[in-house]
């Protein structure tokens, strides 16, 4: 560490607040004091409420930016955090249904499922097939919440998660499980899903789930590890829409930030991370404004952080070009729709509207719609993720106005024909399929705004767009993510470190990268 | 591309035509593949050319990059381990380069070409690594290997062969310089750098004006002037040995083709950590090397001169007469100069240093039987042969 007692965290996005938190609580005490330095105006990152389609008396509308269901905040979090105290609302806890055209929906809960049109086969698989993944999630939980092993010079930390793995592998899931875990691992979710379920829309939906956010169709290899990424959520608490939007879960911890002595400043955008003989010395705004900082933290994706803050001459060329080699192009875009009142789908009561509604009629679906990702193109028929938050907080659309929240995939970052042409284009493709199963709702559309996977780089600095900071892949999970040589957090710069989703255990609004990051720059602080 | 130009299995260089004239036997083999002679008539005759004449050799397969554009010197000097921001305008410089790890890829020369960027050359094929070093640099990398026909004219009387050729400024040229000047009418650029350790120079021009200059300087040898011979990768080989240059790929695995662990090798190791420069900004590698330097050396690339008149081939070496074994030799030549067997051999040193006694054992052929015998070593720091000529300028008109 350099002379400055400064430590400055490069990113206000929910893993950047809740390491700056805990770093604040174990190093304060020793004088440090951390800064977080977040380049828009509002703090939160990609975790943010946004407002869209003012008219013109100001009144709009506002919705996630960019994830909109709450599933997978870490509890540990929530406690050493104490968020409660500082203003955070986990929300109505919500279920998944799955639309159907002809009123037979499925409602996918954690445990059960539920739908007119299922055999008594499905419905007692689904049980048994959620009570087996849940283990083999619960399985990986020692790797999925410590900071990844190194194979080569191994530290006791390491030794210890391994030996916890091992032994929840081992005798946690006992021998047959855990060779079914081994067996089912690295294949993909399309072949597994066809060994449980007969229902086509059973399977359309657990497959959504899979591959929603990633670069992958349900028949590509290792689609089973992100299905298991996701249910870590599902472990301990339900997916809940967090009133006020995702907003309000980073203001929460940005508050509990504040609390811990942490000072934010927003509309402060990192233009460059200064090394000095292999080791940073603080960072510079791109007002030309200076800080010197003992170490800095980075919140932002890999390829910004190295290549565009640090920049490749301070770095080894191939580790350089490892970096800008890891897969990066986002394939989802956001359409968020201003509705002059509440739309309708047969079959569904107001309440189950306001669940997490899945457009993902069978396997085959999901993966024609990802064909067209891999050729440049986005979806002839997407797969639709809805929320309509307005149904359980009225504070997000005036008068009996509503606000439509949908994840769209696929849509490629290199779309063929550009995003200035494709985006109406796209954009009114999803509302004719949304109108399929919302009859009329195009004309009750007054506003609406799609972010594509480019809009997304732009407003949030994320490079390609990619929601998870790059494909978690198994290629780029664990102690590959985002590339070995900086795959623990630290990095080849000495007093630089990584805190964010490009770090693992990769992304979605858990906080978990920013806190094992924490806690490695603590032990590593201490001598450890 | 011509039609059918793949039944050409080796590509003949611009000076193919000439040498294709000299070679009596025919013995050739393939140089970044090209057509390139072993041997043309007699390896000693040639072999003593370098050292005691004029000899002549075709340059135009080694692999040449032109660095152009802003960043140029900034790309070169995060790309190699020495100081590139010393070297002058019209100045060449050694340099080798290395991976993350701090482990050597390969060797070559550096020309600070002015206004024209800067050449790099090398033993290996270094596009990919050049590309893959210029991400975040304003830089044009463009292999040149093709584009450009070079001869190495090396020996005591090469100075004055090519002046009567009718170069001029030479004598003011000094070791490690380049002139740019006119031969006939065509432009030419001279550098006073080559591999044999002794006066030389390398000319390079225009493919197209290659014959002309081959004619030029053996037009000397046909005014009955001096004696000009050409020379093949043999009688190379033996010179660059003497002159205590390591062949990547030969003498080391380089880190880009080694597989097994330990195998690849450090600047250090080799002997050229003289042009590792730790203070200058960061460069690929360094950070491996500063570590490296923090513990004492495990191994290097040494000189040794190898006791008795057998060849050392491939011999393993040991601390004493069938004591424990230390390493092997990498190459060998009987120098007929020195009248001694010279070798570089990768040996392990012991707390850092090479240990007190070296044995080779050497296995030979009388008669087509075998037999082996042992024969001591020593380790020589400086290159083997070296003469005052050599950086003397102006050169002596021998």
């Amino acid at each position: 560490m350099t002379k400055s007692k400064t430590i400055v965290l490069v990113g206000g996005g929910h893993n950047g607040l809740v390491c700056a938190t805990y770093i604040a609580k174990g190093l304060g005490k020793a004088g440090y004091a951390v800064q977080v330095l977040e380049a828009r105006d509002n703090i939160g990152g990609a975790a943010t409420t946004r407002s869209f389609g003012e008219d013109s008396n100001g009144r709009g509308f506002k919705v996630s930016g960019l994830a909109h269901v709450l599933h997978s905040l870490s509890p540990q979090i929530c406690t050493d955090l104490d968020l409660t105290s500082v203003g955070f609302m986990a929300g109505p806890s919500i279920e998944t249904i799955s639309l159907g055209l002809e009123g037979d929906h499925l409602m996918l809960g954690a445990q059960a499922v539920s739908g007119n049109s299922l055999s008594r086969k499905d419905i007692e698989s689904y049980a048994r097939f959620k009570k087996k993944f849940r283990s083999y999630a619960k399985a990986l939980q020692p790797l999925m919440t410590n900071k990844p092993p190194r194979l080569k010079d191994m530290d006791r930390r390491d030794l210890i998660t391994l030996t916890k793995l091992g032994w929840a592998l081992r005798f946690g899931l006992g021998a047959n499980s855990m060779l079914e875990l081994l067996r089912v691992g690295g294949i993909n979710i399309y072949d597994v899903l066809n060994e449980e379920f007969d229902n086509e829309r059973l399977k359309g939906a657990i497959a959504a789930d899979a591959v929603i956010g990633h670069h992958m169709g349900p028949r590509t290899p290792t689609t089973v590890l992100t299905y298991l990424h996701r249910l870590q959520g599902e472990m301990h608490s339900p997916q809940t829409l967090p009133p006020g939007g995702m907003g309000q879960v980073t203001e929460a911890l940005a508050n509990a930030a504040r609390k811990a002595g942490v000072v934010i400043r927003t509309g402060a955008k990192v233009a460059r991370i200064l090394v000095q003989e292999g080791a940073v010395t603080g960072v510079e705004l791109d007002s030309g404004e200076r800080i010197d900082a003992a170490l800095v933290i980075s919140n932002a994706d890999a390829k910004t952080t190295f290549l565009k803050l640090v920049g490749t001459q301070d770095l080894d060329a191939m580790f350089a070009h490892r970096i800008l080699k890891t897969r990066t192009n986002g394939t989802v875009a956001k359409l968020h729709l201003g509705l002059a009142g509440l739309p309708e789908v047969s079959g569904l009561s107001v309440d189950q509207l306001g669940q997490r509604l899945l457009i993902s009629p069978d396997m085959r679906y999901v993966e024609h719609a990802f064909n067209h990702a891999k050729y440049g193109e986005f979806s002839e028929r997407p797969v639709l993720e809805i929320t309509i938050p307005s149904i359980t907080d009225s504070s997000l659309a005036r008068g009996n106005h509503h606000v439509m929240s949908v994840v769209a995939s696929f849509a490629p970052y290199t779309l063929k024909t550009g995003w200035d042409q494709g985006r109406d284009v796209f954009t009114d493709r999803i509302v004719a399929l949304l109108g399929e199963y919302f009859p009329g709702i195009a004309s009750q559309i007054v506003a609406r705004e799609l972010l594509t996977p480019v809009d997304i780089e732009a407003e949030y600095n994320i490079t390609g767009g990619h929601w998870h900071h790059g494909e978690l892949s198994i290629d780029q999970s664990f102690m590959m993510r985002p590339i070995h040589g900086a795959a623990q957090y630290d990095t080849p710069v000495d007093g630089l470190f990584l805190c964010g989703a490009a770090a693992h255990p990769g992304g979605g609004v858990t906080g978990v990268p920013g806190r094992i990051a924490a806690e490695r720059i603590l032990a590593m602080s201490s001598g450890k | 591309m011509e039609r059918d130009h793949f039944r050409q299995v080796l590509q003949h260089s611009p000076f193919h035509d000439r040498i294709e004239d000299h070679s009596l036997i025919k013995n050739w083999m393939s140089w970044n593949g090209y057509q390139t002679p072993r041997v043309l008539d007699t390896l000693s005759a040639e072999y003593f050319a370098i050292r005691s004449g004029c000899s002549v050799m075709d340059l135009t397969p080694m692999e040449k990059y032109r660095i152009s554009g802003p960043d140029s010197l900034a790309f070169l000097n995060r790309l190699v381990a020495r100081d590139v921001s010393k070297l002058k305008p019209n100045r060449v410089t050694y340099v080798v380069w290395c991976n993350d790890d701090g482990k050597v890829l390969d060797d070559g020369t550096i020309f600070h070409l002015g206004e024209g960027g800067y050449r790099l050359c090398s033993q290996h094929h270094q596009l990919d690594w050049l590309l893959i070093s210029s991400q975040g640099f304003d830089v044009n990398i463009q292999e040149e290997t093709h584009e450009v026909a070079a001869l190495a004219v090396q020996g005591p009387t090469s100075c004055a062969v090519l002046s009567e050729a009718g170069i001029s400024g030479l004598d003011q040229l000094k070791p490690f310089g380049i002139i740019n000047t006119r031969l006939l009418g065509f432009a030419i650029m001279v550098s006073r750098t080559g591999y044999t350790g002794d006066l030389g120079y390398e000319i390079w021009t225009e493919p197209r004006h290659a014959l002309k200059l081959w004619d030029a300087i053996f037009g000397v040898k046909q005014r009955g002037l001096y004696d000009v011979r050409v020379i093949g990768l043999d009688a190379l080989e033996m010179v660059r040995i003497e002159a205590g240059f390591m062949m990547p790929g030969d003498d080391f695995i380089t880190a880009e083709t080694a597989v097994r662990a330990e195998h690849d090798r450090s600047p250090f190791e080799l002997g050229v950590g003289w042009t590792v420069n730790l203070k200058k900004p960061y460069f690929t590698g360094k950070r491996a090397l500063i570590k490296e330097k923090g513990s004492s050396i495990k191994r290097r690339l040494v000189k040794l001169v190898v006791e008795g008149n057998k060849p050392p081939v491939d011999s393993f070496l040991y601390d004493a007469m069938k004591g424990k074994r230390i390493g092997t030799i990498m190459s060998q030549t009987w120098s007929p100069i020195l009248k001694a067997n010279l070798a570089l051999a990768d040996i392990n040193y012991r707390n850092g240093k090479a240990p007190p006694e070296i044995w080779a054992e050497i296995y030979y052929q009388k008669e087509l039987e075998w037999r082996a015998t042992w024969a001591r070593a020593t380790v020589s720091e400086k290159p083997f042969w070296s003469h005052e000529r050599r950086s003397a300028t102006p050169p002596g008109r021998y």
